[in-house]
């Protein structure tokens, strides 16, 4: 906040920063950077909520992202995607009971030359396979 | 900063380059790095330290053939290799000097010489976190060019004369919008760059942001001194980390150098430029939801007029324009404007990024000159179909555009021939859909994400695309009817008409486009239960065979 001067319009500068040190935005934090730069909390919760980058929940120990744009659909995300949560038994954007691993999706990395494309904590694998993905699951599951 | 000053740095960095032979470029983009690139580059100043051979490696941005990847190119020689390993680096600097390793050699000259590099011109032959390479590269001349010899009026009648139009997707003439910004009265005026590239599918800003962060740069500078701006924000995906972190070293280079900052280059001209992160929100894409989103508010849009313009970003007037659109400024400055306009077609100048991708053998980033035909594109450039498979459409303009069928191919590409035929140049995706691709299924999956982006502020978006889902999805499922059909369309005329921002308006695009063209595949739908590309789960299932056998 200070970097940004306490502006009240470096909101999601703000926010983007909480987001990468806590990992998600609790209440607590919202309530914190509203009311340092002096915004309406409705604003900073409409802010939060609006954005889908900003997550309310907190993450699991691992994150799997898959992507659904129109490259790496076409190219059948939709198919790992199912085969992810059928191997999680959760739905996308929920964590699992244990808090191992969340399935989240995203619109589109950018890397559609090489769809699909499947983000594991971060790290981008490209041309993807359904086994691949399991296999990578299963390691995270072993650990 | 003078032109003697840029000549000097120039001259250093080709000295420095002279020391050695051969130059191993190493592609270091999102899709190269997906696949260690990195690692590659750290075996290969290995291998060349053990040999004694008078090379260097350098990372480059991205080469575009991002399927072949990790690429590597050999300057003097020009030699690329493609699906290059860590433990091919040996072999690729013994042969340095003598023949290149042939099972590494990709001999791609159909994709590469049909393609007219200018926004690209830099990109796979420069590090893009040394300012230097750029300024090697010609880069900054055009600036200096611009505050030293060149009043703003002559800035913009350049840009007019150029005939360049905005590469966002709209396509307004990139001078008209510079000249009306100029005429805005206040002495506070703000120029944003656009980078949130939300359109899936589509990846030419991202990769022109890694690769050649300095000459987007340059193009805003340059835009600020023809409006008289004072401060400008590149608003970037925060989905693009790499993007993020060289445009601030480039940000950081250039202020050190004086190309930003105050007294840009010792004239009485200031500009500042600060990065803004999205936060993912589709609808920030357009100018007054972007300007929303940069005041730190939710991404919702306003009615125009007032344009930005006139009255933008807090209310001052506001130069927005595309990544690719200021990336094409400083090659018009330094060459002219007649020169770019003799690139291209008739109304549509110069040449346009398209990123490549789905069902095509040469995935990545092609760029060509406008008028190209479609065909081109696809069978030259992109190599065709693979696997044998026919192609069925190829779908422009992201979920605003449409899809064009295969007799349609021969058709120029150009901002009116495309909305001509239904769909819209966007900001450049081009995904290609063979027979395995279900249209009704596509249209639907559009629409989804339509529904899923509609920021809720205009009802015709955000009920309207919810209603289409359903209805779509009706379709899909084997229990839609032909009152559902007639349905559908009238829905997409009454969002068409009535909503507030290009999302809404747009919004019906992919269904009309996919109506206009393959009507029969939502007639099988509806009609026989049975998917064509039997991609839908139609209660029955649809059998490889019989898809075979209806397609035939």
């Amino acid at each position: 906040m200070r970097k940004n001067g306490f502006a009240r319009h470096a909101l999601i500068e703000t926010l983007h920063t909480v987001q990468s040190s806590f990992g998600y935005l609790d209440d607590k934090a919202i309530r914190f950077v509203a009311q340092s730069l002096r915004v309406p909390l409705s604003q900073a919760y409409g802010v939060a909520t609006f954005y889908h980058y900003f997550s309310l929940k907190p993450p699991g120990k691992h994150t799997m992202t898959v992507c659904t744009g129109t490259a790496c659909y076409i190219k059948g995300t939709d198919k790992l995607l199912a085969a992810a949560e059928k191997r999680l038994g959760i739905a996308q954007g929920q964590t699992t009971k244990d808090g191992n691993v969340s399935l989240m999706t995203a619109r589109c990395v950018g890397a559609c030359g090489r769809a699909p494309v499947v983000l594991t904590d971060g790290e981008l694998n490209g041309l993807v396979t359904s086994e691949q993905m399991l296999e990578h699951l299963e390691r995270w599951t072993v650990e | 900063m003078n032109i003697e000053e840029l000549e000097q740095i120039a001259e250093s960095v080709r000295q420095e380059n002279a020391r050695f032979d051969h130059e191993i470029n190493v592609c270091m983009g999102t899709g190269c790095l997906s696949q260690h690139s990195d690692q590659l580059k750290d075996a290969l100043a290995k291998a060349i330290e053990s040999s004694g051979k008078k090379a260097i490696v350098r990372r480059t941005g991205c080469m575009g053939l991002c399927a072949a990847g990790p690429l590597v190119l050999v300057d003097p020689e020009e030699t690329l290799y493609s699906h290059v390993k860590a433990s091919h680096a040996e072999a690729v600097v013994a042969s340095l000097g003598g023949e290149p390793v042939a099972e590494l050699q990709c001999d791609l000259r159909e994709h590469f010489d049909q393609q007219v590099h200018v926004v690209l011109e830099n990109s796979g032959h420069i590090d893009p976190e040394r300012i230097d390479d750029y300024i090697a590269r010609d880069g900054y001349r055009a600036l200096v060019k611009a505050l030293t010899e060149m009043e703003p009026n002559d800035v913009i009648k350049e840009i007019t004369d150029s005939g360049l139009r905005g590469r966002g997707g709209g396509g307004y003439p990139t001078g008209l919008k510079w000249g009306t910004v100029a005429k805005a009265g206040g002495d506070l005026k703000y120029v944003i760059c656009n980078g949130d590239e939300g359109d899936p599918g589509a990846f030419m800003d991202r990769s022109v942001l890694e690769s050649d962060p300095q000459r987007v740069l340059e193009g805003m500078v340059i835009a600020a001194y023809a409006v008289g701006a004072r401060k400008g924000y590149v608003y970037v995906r925060a989905e693009y980390p790499l993007a993020v972190s060289r445009l601030s070293a480039c940000l950081r280079d250039a202020r050190r150098r004086g190309l930003l900052g105050n007294n840009i280059c010792n004239t009485p001209f200031s500009f500042d430029v600060e990065i803004r992160l999205g936060a993912g929100a589709f609808v920030c894409g357009g100018e007054t939801a972007l300007i929303a989103s940069i005041e730190g508010k939710r991404g919702t849009p306003k009615p125009r007029p007032p344009y930005p313009a006139v009255s933008g970003l807090w209310g001052k007037p506001t130069l927005i324009n595309n990544v690719e659109t200021f990336a094409n400024i400083a090659p018009i400055i330094r060459n002219g404007g007649k020169w770019f306009s003799s690139i291209g077609s008739e109304r549509s100048k110069g040449t346009k990024v398209f990123a490549l991708t789905g069902k095509i053998t040469n995935t990545g980033l092609v760029e060509v000159p406008m008028g190209i035909s479609l065909r081109k594109i696809i069978e030259g450039i992109g190599g065709g179909v693979p696997d044998g498979h026919k192609f069925k459409a190829v779908q422009t303009g992201g979920p605003s555009g449409g899809c064009i069928p295969a007799e349609m191919l021969d058709i120029g590409i150009s901002y009116d021939a495309l909305i001509s035929v239904g769909s819209m140049m966007g900001s450049g995706g081009m995904i290609v859909m063979d027979d395995t691709s279900c249209m009704v299924n596509v249209a639907r999956f559009f629409v989804e994400f339509c529904m899923t982006e509609s920021c809720g502020k205009c009802i015709p978006c955000r009920a309207g695309t919810a209603q289409m889902y359903t209805l779509l999805t009706r379709i899909c499922t084997g229990i839609g009817t032909m009152a559902d059909l007639d349905l559908l369309v009238d829905l997409c005329g009454t969002i068409k008409e009535t909503s507030l921002c290009g999302l809404g308006m747009t919004a019906p695009n992919p269904v009309l486009s996919t109506l206009r063209y393959f009507r029969n595949e939502y007639m099988e739908h509806i009609l026989h239960k049975k998917c064509p590309a039997g991609v839908c789960n139609m209660g029955t299932a649809v059998h490889d065979e019989t898809a075979q056998e209806v397609l035939a």
